[in-house]
């Protein structure tokens, strides 16, 4: 087969070449360094949708943030309303990667790459964002919990191309936060992560969601630990409990970055400082953006 | 199959016929003949390849040049004209930021975005800026002293 490389000028020929058996290329992030990393070789066929504008804006309505696929993690990291109202997407979007990394790499392109170690899963996850995906057919919206399927793998059919995320706003009054394990503070991958978005009502914590990276074949919510944190105050005691209970539910490898001994060993620690943030920010702390690296613990 | 396809580096529009699949730092490097900016590790980890795409930094080993198509690509060479020496050039120098040259290229064009960004940061920025782009030799601190000095000759 010959090699190709279509620039779509528009979302009808990207779906269709998708449909003719090409994959997409947007910020290259990802996929090309992949390719010499010996992880995939580049697809013989790739359409670029880097020029596709209508994919690259965030619009709010109905209380609700749609996120094109190609908005980038250096412009969501800078967006007030995620910072404020969405800050845990805030704070993983702000340590993807380098400068470079983030003004190019997209939000679609790190969902649809689905690594269990992908540092914006995990606020999505906890926000109950949905995703579109669009194909030659039509249009179909998932929420994200049900995309992930597996390392490296997607419930999206190879013709379909991810077209925009939507985010519900939180109730005001919420806190959230998203705190990497890292080695190094940029070029790093999550060796462990935990997202946590919590509200109070009163003294009590009315909601608590929860997530794990790079603990299990991909993120995921763990409703073991939310048990522990609902109805709680929120204080050291319930902290404590639901990061025992996210430790407790981790299913780690071993691989170059930590064992998995370590990492179950370290989900307990970073567990607890991501849902501390949480509730700081929840009470009304102002902790910087991003919450990794930044906090005094 | 090559294409035809022209690259505007450094203002000037290069006529060329590319593999669909190379890279932006092969393209410019094999085809435009720019070879400043270089191949490190050719997997996003050290920077040396460091190009502005529409101005911002990109990791040139990591990009379709294709997707370069249409745009303005910036390399180290578009930094001041041949045989001389831009004032974040000459900091490099004055601050000893250079011992084997090889992430200078790197390290000049993240500076650059830096500044542009950020015209007058601190040692703590220009540590964060600068820490996408590895150095093996200087120690980087000749680098961060550098870029400050820059930023502030420039009235930063």
């Amino acid at each position: 087969m010959t090699r190709s490389l279509t620039v779509a000028s528009t979302l009808e020929e990207a779906v269709s070449a998708l449909s003719g058996g090409a994959r997409v290329v947007a910020g290259g992030t990802d996929l090309v360094v992949g390719q010499r990393q010996g992880k995939a070789p580049l697809p013989e066929r790739l359409v670029a949708i880097h020029r596709l504008e209508q994919l690259a804006r965030m619009s709010k309505d109905a209380g609700c943030l749609r996120i094109g696929a190609l908005v980038t993690h250096a412009t969501l990291a800078a967006d007030p309303v995620v910072r404020s109202r969405l800050t845990a997407l805030a704070d993983a979007c702000a340590i993807v990667g380098s400068h470079a990394t983030r003004a190019f790499g997209t939000i679609g392109g790190n969902l649809m790459n689905a690594s269990p170690a992908m540092e914006t899963g995990g606020p999505l996850l906890c926000f109950d964002a949905t995703v579109t995906l669009r194909s030659a057919g039509g249009a179909r919206s998932l929420p994200v919990a049900e995309l992930l399927v597996g390392p490296g793998r997607t419930a999206a059919s190879p013709d379909e191309l991810l077209e925009e995320v939507c985010l519900p706003l939180p109730q005001e009054g919420g806190g959230s936060a998203y705190v990497r394990l890292e080695y190094r503070r940029q070029m790093e991958i999550a060796v462990v992560g935990a997202s946590a978005v919590l509200r109070f009502d009163g003294d009590a914590l009315a909601d608590a969601r929860v997530a794990i990276t790079a603990l299990a074949p991909t993120i995921r919510r763990v409703p073991e630990a939310e048990a522990e944190l609902a109805g709680s105050d929120g204080g050291p005691d319930a902290i404590a409990a639901g990061a025992r209970a996210i430790a407790a539910a981790a299913a780690p490898i071993s691989d170059v970055r930590g064992s998995a001994d370590y990492r179950r060993a370290m989900a307990e620690v970073i567990s607890r400082r991501a849902i501390e943030t949480a509730a700081a920010r929840a009470r009304g702390a102002d902790v910087p953006v991003p919450a990794s690296g930044s906090a005094a613990w | 199959m090559r294409v035809a396809a022209t690259l505007r580096v450094n203002g000037t529009d290069y006529p060329v016929e590319l593999d669909p699949h190379i890279s932006l730092l092969r393209a410019v490097r094999e085809h435009v003949g720019l070879i400043g900016a270089k191949e490190g590790c050719d997997d996003s980890e050290c920077g040396a390849c460091m190009m502005l795409l529409d101005g911002q930094p990109v990791n040139s080993c990591s990009y379709l040049a294709l997707q370069a198509e249409g745009r303005e690509i910036m390399t180290v060479e578009g930094l001041a004209p041949p045989g001389e020496l831009g004032p974040l050039q000459q900091a490099f120098l004055e601050h000893g930021g250079v011992q084997c040259g090889f992430c200078t290229p790197g390290m000049l064009i993240s500076a650059i975005a830096l500044l542009a960004r950020n015209p007058s940061p601190s040692d703590d920025e220009v540590r964060l800026a600068l820490s996408g782009n590895l150095c093996r030799c200087t120690g980087y601190e000749g680098i961060v002293q550098a870029v400050l000095a820059a930023a502030a000759a420039d009235g930063g």
